[in-house]
């Protein structure tokens, strides 16, 4: 029994620190934010106190999530959000799937220098590269629409797209086109029959970093946006450095994290069904 | 007519010339192998029938018509491909149907012969397992109940049994005789290992450098090898140097350096005074006692080298004389004897003045 003892000792010595540190910055603030959503704003921003002084608000409260069901332009942002989310996420799927086959299948000397083109842009800094699309879509008259939010949107999360689906497709292994082409297939057929499914995983992945952070986002529809095109983001960020209601910005915080939790879940549901049927 | 006719084919890469003006016949129902060391051009040809390659010269034609402009998918041949590449995301089932899907056949048949296929190579109950639950052997049947499965006209294997230990292959080996035989479809086999060869081949065509060397069956490779490389590469051979002092279309004369003369077959090419090596089989000498008279003329003396006993039988390494090494298999057929003769001792190599090919060099 020595040997397996000291094999969870280095089990633990491995995964102890990032577990501690997201235990102490990621679930430990997140308790924190659940908490602060349920009490009231401070008179001047933050927080009211958890003990209710005389003739003042404080404790705890369900207000913030009676006014988020109750009124239906919460859910109509969120709507919208979702689906600003899964419209960049659609069109990054279909411009980065042809770019990734491309590099899995270029010769492997060149692969290495056409991701390095791929991850290029993230050497010039988001809000320059947001601030230049301004620049480009202004005198198109295309500023400030929801267009120009899925241009941006699509542009910054390209790359997450295609590097995860790259790195699929680099895996597959070419006898499987031989084969399907042998048995039969056409170029159609061999691609939805062969590469596309067995590259699902790369689009499951890719997705999600696309999909999430998108959701969130609230520095592009706040740029290259119109009035309309407010997000969660937004509404969360105006909310803590707006109108100084951090426990309202707590409360769409906790919601924001629940519908990104929902989403994964029900995918993983999907994607465990579409394999056992597959 | 033949079912395939491979006419003066050449393949280049670059300065390498893969195939080199190659001919040849397959005909119908036949299993023919293509043997030969690796980057002899085998498998390029091979590739060449399936469609993935194509000429450079020359033309391939299958049943009388040319499949220059036929991509792989309109070639009625399939290939059961060296790693399987079975399709890890479908089912047994699924892969062995996916040809018959391709090729757009209602779902009764499909299910109907999906079963079938999955019969003749005994995998009745797999049908719903995934190639990453099976042994190799298993998915090595799959990948022969795939490519079957729509009955081609002509089946290619590339070395399908290269990933399998010694035991299954040879299981394998006799499976694919029995398969053959009964659904009648041409095989068209590329191996390097000449005793899977032997084994399994109608005809076997053996390659070197790109081109034909010899095409015969295998039993008349074995016994008749054209030249050295054949006679090396198919199973063991003694290479003895010697010199025709005589040509008779009854046989020959041959004078070995400084042991003196044997009796040969007669060659067709062979002349007086031409240098060139009696090739003999291990099997084909036979070992005795130095003091042992013996009735074969072909005889020298000889001293025990080197022994190697493999259980049925024994091989003996005889140094002769003038340092010539020379082969000879005796069988074990008494029991728990592993050697009759040590190491150092005396012995006498003699064979039939009928045995052995001489090879002109």
């Amino acid at each position: 029994m020595a040997v397996p003892r000291a094999e969870r000792l280095t089990k633990w010595l491995i995964a102890g620190p990032p577990l501690a540190f997201l235990l102490a910055f990621f679930l430990l603030p997140s308790l924190i934010m659940a908490l602060a959503s349920l009490r009231y704003p401070g008179e001047f921003g933050g927080l009211a106190p958890l003990a209710a002084r005389a003739g003042e608000e404080g404790g705890l409260t369900l207000e913030n999530y009676v006014l988020f069901f109750g009124d239906w332009i919460y859910a109509q942002i969120f709507a919208k959000s979702l689906g600003i989310a899964a419209l960049t996420t659609f069109v990054c799927l279909v411009m980065a799937y042809p770019l990734a086959l491309l590099i899995a299948r270029s010769p492997k000397k060149r692969r290495d220098f056409m991701v390095l083109l791929v991850i290029l842009p993230f050497a010039s800094n988001f809000l320059v590269r947001v601030y230049a699309w301004m620049i480009i879509l202004g005198p198109m008259d295309l500023l400030f629409t929801r267009f120009a939010v899925i241009v941006g949107m699509v542009y910054v999360h390209l790359p997450f797209m295609i590097l995860p689906l790259y790195t699929n497709l680099e895996k597959h292994d070419p006898a499987l086109l031989d084969a399907a082409q042998d048995l039969g297939a056409n170029a159609w057929h061999t691609f939805w029959r062969v590469t596309f499914p067995l590259s699902l995983p790369g689009v499951f992945s890719g997705s999600a970093l696309v999909f999430i952070p998108v959701l969130g986002m609230f520095a592009i529809p706040e740029l290259l946006g119109g009035k309309g095109d407010w997000m969660v983001g937004n509404m969360i960020k105006e909310a803590f450095l707006g109108t100084r209601d951090w426990p309202f910005g707590s409360m769409l915080s906790l919601m924001l994290t629940l519908a990104v939790l929902a989403i994964a879940g029900a995918a993983a549901l999907f994607a465990r069904r579409g394999a056992r049927d597959a | 007519m033949p079912l395939l006719e491979i006419r003066n084919v050449t393949r280049r890469f670059g300065a390498l010339t893969a195939i080199d003006n190659v001919t040849l016949a397959i005909e119908a129902g036949e299993f023919f192998t293509l043997l030969g060391p690796s980057g002899c051009g085998k498998t390029t040809l091979l590739r060449m029938i399936a469609g993935f390659d194509a000429p450079d010269a020359g033309s391939i034609w299958l049943d009388g018509r040319d499949l220059a402009d036929k991509p792989p998918e309109q070639r009625p041949v399939h290939t059961v491909f060296q790693s399987y590449a079975l399709f890890p995301h479908m089912s047994v089932a699924r892969n062995v149907a996916f040809p018959l899907q391709m090729a757009k056949k209602p779902p009764g048949e499909i299910a109907e012969k999906v079963k079938q296929a999955l019969s003749e190579v005994h995998l009745e109950d797999k049908g719903a397992s995934y190639p990453h639950e099976l042994s190799g052997g298993q998915k090595q049947r799959v990948a022969l109940a795939r490519a079957l499965v729509t009955r081609p006209r002509m089946l290619l294997l590339d070395e399908p049994l290269g990933a399998l230990d010694a035991k299954l292959r040879e299981q394998m080996e006799i499976e694919l005789i029995s398969l053959q035989r009964d659904v009648g479809i041409t095989f068209v086999f590329v191996t390097h290992a000449q005793p899977e060869a032997l084994a399994l081949s109608h005809r076997i065509a053996v390659m070197r450098d790109g081109r034909v060397e010899q095409m015969d069956t295998p039993s008349r490779l074995y016994g008749f090898p054209a030249n050295r490389f054949v006679a090396d590469f198919i199973g063991n051979c003694n290479m003895l140097p010697a010199t025709v002092s005589e040509a008779t279309p009854h046989g020959l004369r041959l004078a070995v350096r400084a042991l003196g003369e044997v009796a040969a077959p007669p060659a067709e090419r062979a002349r007086s005074g031409q240098q060139g090596v009696l090739a003999l089989r291990p099997e084909q000498v036979h070992i005795v006692a130095a003091n042992t008279a013996h009735e074969l003329k072909n005889h020298f003396a000889g001293r025990v080298r080197d022994f190697l006993y493999i259980g049925d039988v024994t091989t003996y390494v005889v140094e002769l004389k003038n340092g010539t090494r020379i082969e000879a298999l005796l069988a074990n057929s008494a029991p728990g004897r592993a050697r009759f003769f040590e190491v150092d001792e005396p012995v006498k190599v003699a064979w039939r003045h009928d045995a052995g090919v001489f090879l002109v060099d």
